[in-house]
């Protein structure tokens, strides 16, 4: 089974809901998500940040779909790491 | 997320958890001193049978209540559209099933239940004593004496609750609140009374 291990994120979200929230919206999404969520511009609405994701087994879509609701937008996926996790034989 | 976790989030996104306190306490406090006036208009007047007391204030507190629940989501409403237009443009997306989306839809609602429900409950507060009179419950103060007195403790814990946001001292900001209630009914006694 392939299972995307680690992602980055380069996502513009509104000022609110705040960083703190934001990431945790994102963590709640799996059951051992890590984030890390890094500022790295900001205009008078609106925010550009780096979220780094690690876990286990990451639901892409599911993070999509948490980044939509707190009224974010996904601009690109930066890195990437995945396992291929298929016992042989 | 339960459904209060939901609300406070929504004010929170907004940034509306000030007007709602703003509109609780401002809407209150006409609440308060509306059912004072009409109440010492009561005691300066010939007397009056209590279910009629009863019935006037009541139809102002149901008035008010209206007045603010129409008033705030007309409002509240065009600013929470005005708001989601402005950081559509800022986002360059469509955020109508975002939480913010949801948000623009329900604070007002929310924002309106306060402005009306504070004048109202405040007021069936107040009225609260006329009701036990009219039970057969023996109070200590005649029935419309008791929702004075009532009126003014609530007028004073608006204060309090006012000086407990601002970091002023509670009870200064309390006794502030109470002179405006007591002025308010002085005024009533000596120039309707006379």
């Amino acid at each position: 089974m392939v299972n995307v291990k680690r992602v980055v994120l380069d996502v513009l979200k509104p000022h609110q809901p705040n960083a703190l929230e934001f990431s945790q919206a994102i963590a709640e999404a799996g059951v051992d998500y890590r984030v890390k969520l890094i500022v790295l511009e900001m205009d008078e609405n609106t925010e550009t940040v780096q979220i780094e994701l690690a876990g286990s087994a990451i639901d892409f879509n599911a993070i999509q779909s948490v980044i939509a609701n707190m009224g974010g937008s996904l601009h690109s996926i930066d890195e990437v790491e995945v396992n291929n996790e298929t016992v042989a034989g | 997320m339960s459904p209060l976790k939901q609300a406070r989030f929504l004010l929170d996104i907004t940034n509306s958890r000030g007007i709602v306190r703003r509109y609780f306490v401002v809407n209150g406090f006409d609440g308060a001193l509306t059912m004072l006036g009409l109440i010492m208009g009561f005691i300066v007047s010939k007397p009056a049978d209590l279910s009629m007391v009863i019935g006037v204030c009541l139809g102002a507190a149901i008035a008010l209540s209206m007045s603010g629940i129409s008033s705030a989501y007309i409002s509240e409403s065009a600013e929470r559209k005005y708001a989601l237009g402005e950081l559509e443009r800022a986002m360059i997306s469509d955020l109508h099933n975002s939480a913010h989306g949801v948000a623009s839809r329900w604070v007002p609602l929310l924002v309106a239940l306060v402005n009306g429900l504070a004048p109202l409950v405040i007021s069936l507060l107040i009225l609260s004593p006329l009701w036990l009179a009219m039970a057969g419950v023996n109070l200590p103060l005649s029935p419309l004496y008791s929702a004075v007195f009532v009126a003014l403790l609530l007028t004073f814990l608006l204060g309090v609750f006012l000086g407990r946001i601002s970091g002023v001292t509670w009870l200064r900001s309390g006794i502030q609140a109470l002179l405006v209630a007591v002025l308010t009914a002085s005024i009533i006694y000596f120039f309707v009374g006379n």
